[in-house]
């Protein structure tokens, strides 16, 4: 199939066509139930927790155990998996191309031909239901869960595959289920021109202090506010426990209209620090009001000009943060007077 | 009213250094006791002289470790300076202070850090280091937007000062090419035999627009120290004495460190204005007398606005005074003839205080004729200091 091509990202319908065949295969199981070739017993254990280092005594002193409320010996969680290994041999034999012809094989050869040969692993979420006892007989059967739509990722366009692995005893009680997810991506789609924007959760934090808090707490609600003094109604910013100009110590807070000109502004390009996509445009900001402001400028930074006219926005960097970020005004906003000073 | 006392009562009699490398190889604290034994030998005194020490608060070196280091039995008087390079003149002034006033007899004032191999301060501050006080506030509101670094701290008003005067990146790349031009005659010189183009500055990669990487001092590991005595001490050295006419500190209104964005005319640096109109008070000089300075160069902008603030210059008008050759070393006010913070070294312009030492010695590797006053300045963007040296008490 090295004839075959892959469809433009544009041609929609053959990309819903392509997904609903994938999706056929979402609900089967995607190879035969696999079981445990020994019960769960002490020597495996022994050599596993000697393996890893792992001195817990409930995994093999039965009365250390009982001395926990268990009912004796108990296997480490991560085992798992251990007791369901094919082994060396069928391994060796299904590297060897004597692969069966199972859903999941049918899935990625459906995959592959459409060039999405590159593979990784996303995620591995386990839930343990109960801790494995000795002489239990564990059975796995995993099914494929879900098959995402075409997503593009750093790696190159792909689809998400996600099966649900489920661990059951010698009386078919779930004991634990394993959610593991790969993507299947065309390598030769990989775009590093665009990656992906920066996680604004890295960005360094503001110190919030007795004296800033409100300003924070505002824009954790996207309320650009300014700190005015009471008795002589002065604005002040960034903001501080008293009035530089009667000194005293009464203030208020009042909403910014949230417009205001560009007074000068930076395009960072190095170093670069986690969490900021660069160039980097930072924008000082006249507020209407006549306070000054910094903050990102959304937007690209040719177009950015001391003088132009912006309009506050909101970046949220994580769920207790959100700050301002400056764009151009838009056409329906009222244009503001020309830059002051 | 600044009083005219201290003009003239102390001098500065020693300067040592280390070699000013990318990697020392040596702890900061060798660095520092090098520099002040180098000092101590140029100035004729030994350790066992020295009853006081003035550095930065973000030395590294304390007092009592260079002291024990040195076998120094005793001092007097010691402090530290805050503001990182604004604070380049002030220990120099306070050792001054302490001299004039009897406190001590012979200060040594000392800067040292592996500040290129070590902690690096061009990659902004690490995310752990610092607290949530009113010291750090400041970075409240700019941090979390990524004004990280000092350079792009100085960006801001250097987009201003083009906007409002009209001058170019090439206007700034004047200051960085003039600086390798007297480096390149340096040996002591990072950039010693290398002189950079104004082609060379505009081809160089952006740091922060409006500045290039060229627009950017060093980052360097050394140690500097100088040593001040009473004038009438001074007379009993082998040295040329070299006067401490005048010394200031510089704090301005609405102040904040690197980023004091919320003031009416970001072109104006009123600390700096009132160091200027501090150093002409106390020594009796104005601009005009100054036969060469040491302008504090971390980035070329702020050497335009230093022109200006100490009034070589009208407002706006430092890129045609640059452009017309005037800090030249045959110019009218010869500049940063040790190559500045771009060419020689980065030492928190302590450097700088030791090559207006030598201007008036007249043992500058780029040595004008006949200086007898000499201006230094320190930092800008912060709080900040300054010295007039001269040959005459
Ligand atoms: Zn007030």
């Amino acid at each position: 199939m090295s004839t075959t091509t892959q469809a433009p990202a544009s041609e929609a319908t053959d990309q819903d066509a392509f997904l609903a065949r994938l999706r056929e295969f979402v609900g089967l199981e995607a190879t035969p139930t696999r079981y445990a070739q020994d019960a769960v017993n002490q020597a495996m254990i022994r050599h596993f927790v000697e393996a890893m280092g792992d001195e817990n005594p409930v995994y093999v002193d039965d009365r250390a155990a009982r001395d926990t409320g268990r009912e004796g010996v108990v296997a480490p969680p991560p085992m798992l998996s251990t007791w369901l290994m094919v082994g060396y041999k069928a391994h060796t034999a299904a590297a060897a191309g004597a692969a069966p012809d199972t859903p999941m094989a049918r899935l990625l050869a459906l995959l592959a031909d459409a060039g999405f040969v590159g593979v990784v692993a996303t995620n591995d979420e386990h839930e343990y239901v109960r801790e494995l006892r000795l002489g239990d007989e564990i059975k796995m059967t995993t099914v494929i869960e879900d098959v995402s739509p075409r997503k593009t990722t750093g790696l190159g366009t792909g689809h998400f595959i996600t099966t649900l692995r489920t661990y059951t005893d010698q009386n078919d009680e779930v004991v634990a289920r394993q959610r593991f997810r790969i993507l299947r991506f065309d390598p030769s789609g990989a775009k590093p021109a665009a990656p992906a924007a920066a996680d604004p959760a890295l960005r360094h934090k503001p110190f919030i202090l007795r004296d800033n808090a409100f300003w924070f707490a505002a824009a954790a609600q996207r309320r650009l506010v300014i700190q005015a003094c009471t008795d002589c109604g002065t604005l002040r910013h960034p903001p501080g426990p008293i009035c530089p100009s009667c000194h005293s110590y009464a203030w208020h807070e009042v909403e910014a209209s949230g417009r205001g000109t560009v007074h000068s502004y930076v395009v960072s390009h190095h170093p670069k620090a986690p969490g900021y996509d660069y160039p980097l445009t930072v924008v000082l900001v006249d507020l209407e009001e006549g306070t000054r402001l910094v903050a990102d400028f959304a937007g690209d930074a040719g177009e950015v000009e001391i003088g132009m006219p912006v309009q506050v926005d909101w970046l949220d960097y994580d769920e207790n943060l959100t700050l301002p970020r400056f764009r151009a005004a838009t056409s329906a906003s009222e244009p503001t007077e020309e830059e002051g000073n | 009213m600044t009083s005219t006392f201290l003009s003239g009562r102390t001098a500065v009699v020693g300067i040592g250094a280390t070699e000013f490398s990318k990697n020392s190889g040596r702890s900061e604290l060798q660095l520092a006791v090098e520099a002040v034994s180098a000092a101590l030998a140029d100035a004729g005194l030994s350790p066992a002289d020295v009853d006081g020490m003035t550095t930065f608060t973000m030395e590294t070196n304390p007092e009592n470790m260079v002291a024990r280091s040195l076998g120094i039995p005793e001092l007097k008087f010691f402090s530290r300076i805050p503001y990182g390079g604004g604070g380049a003149c002030a220990p120099v002034q306070q050792a001054a202070m302490a001299v004039a006033s009897g406190i001590a007899d012979v200060v040594v004032t000392y800067r040292a850090f592996n500040e290129r191999s070590g902690v690096r301060f061009g990659q902004g501050p690490p995310p752990a280091k610092t607290q949530a006080t009113s010291d750090n506030e400041y970075r409240s509101w700019v941090n979390p937007y990524g004004l990280l670094t000092p350079a792009q701290h100085t960006a801001m008003f250097a987009r201003r000062y083009m906007h409002t005067y009209g001058a170019t990146s090439e206007d700034y790349g004047r200051v960085a090419v003039l600086a390798r031009k007297h480096a390149a005659n340096n040996p002591r010189a990072w950039f010693y035999g290398k002189p950079l183009t104004l082609e060379e500055h505009q081809a160089s990669r952006w740091i922060a627009e409006p500045l290039h990487l060229f627009d950017c001092c060093q980052e360097t590991d050394g140690g500097q120290a100088m040593v001040v005595v009473s004038a009438e001490r001074a007379k009993d050295l082998p040295v040329t004495p070299v006067y401490i006419r005048g010394a200031a500190q510089g704090l301005g209104p609405d102040q904040y460190q690197m980023v004091s964005y919320y003031r009416e005319d970001l072109t104006r640096i009123p600390e700096v204005e009132l160091c200027a109109r501090q150093l002409w008070a106390q020594s009796g000089l104005g601009p005009a007398d100054m036969d060469a300075a040491i302008l504090y160069d971390h980035f070329t902008p702020y050497v335009l606005n230093q022109l200006e603030e100490y009034g070589f210059c009208g407002r706006g008008e430092a890129k045609d005074f640059i452009a017309d050759g005037n800090l030249e070393v045959t110019g009218s006010l010869p500049t940063n003839t040790h190559g500045g913070q771009i060419g020689e070294a980065y030492l928190h312009g302590t450097n700088g205080v030791a090559e207006g030492v030598r201007l008036v010695r007249g043992t500058s590797t780029n040595q004008p004729d006949g200086v007898r006053n000499v201006l230094v300045t320190a930092g800008v963007g912060v709080p900040t200091s300054a010295l007039i040296l001269s040959a005459e008490g």
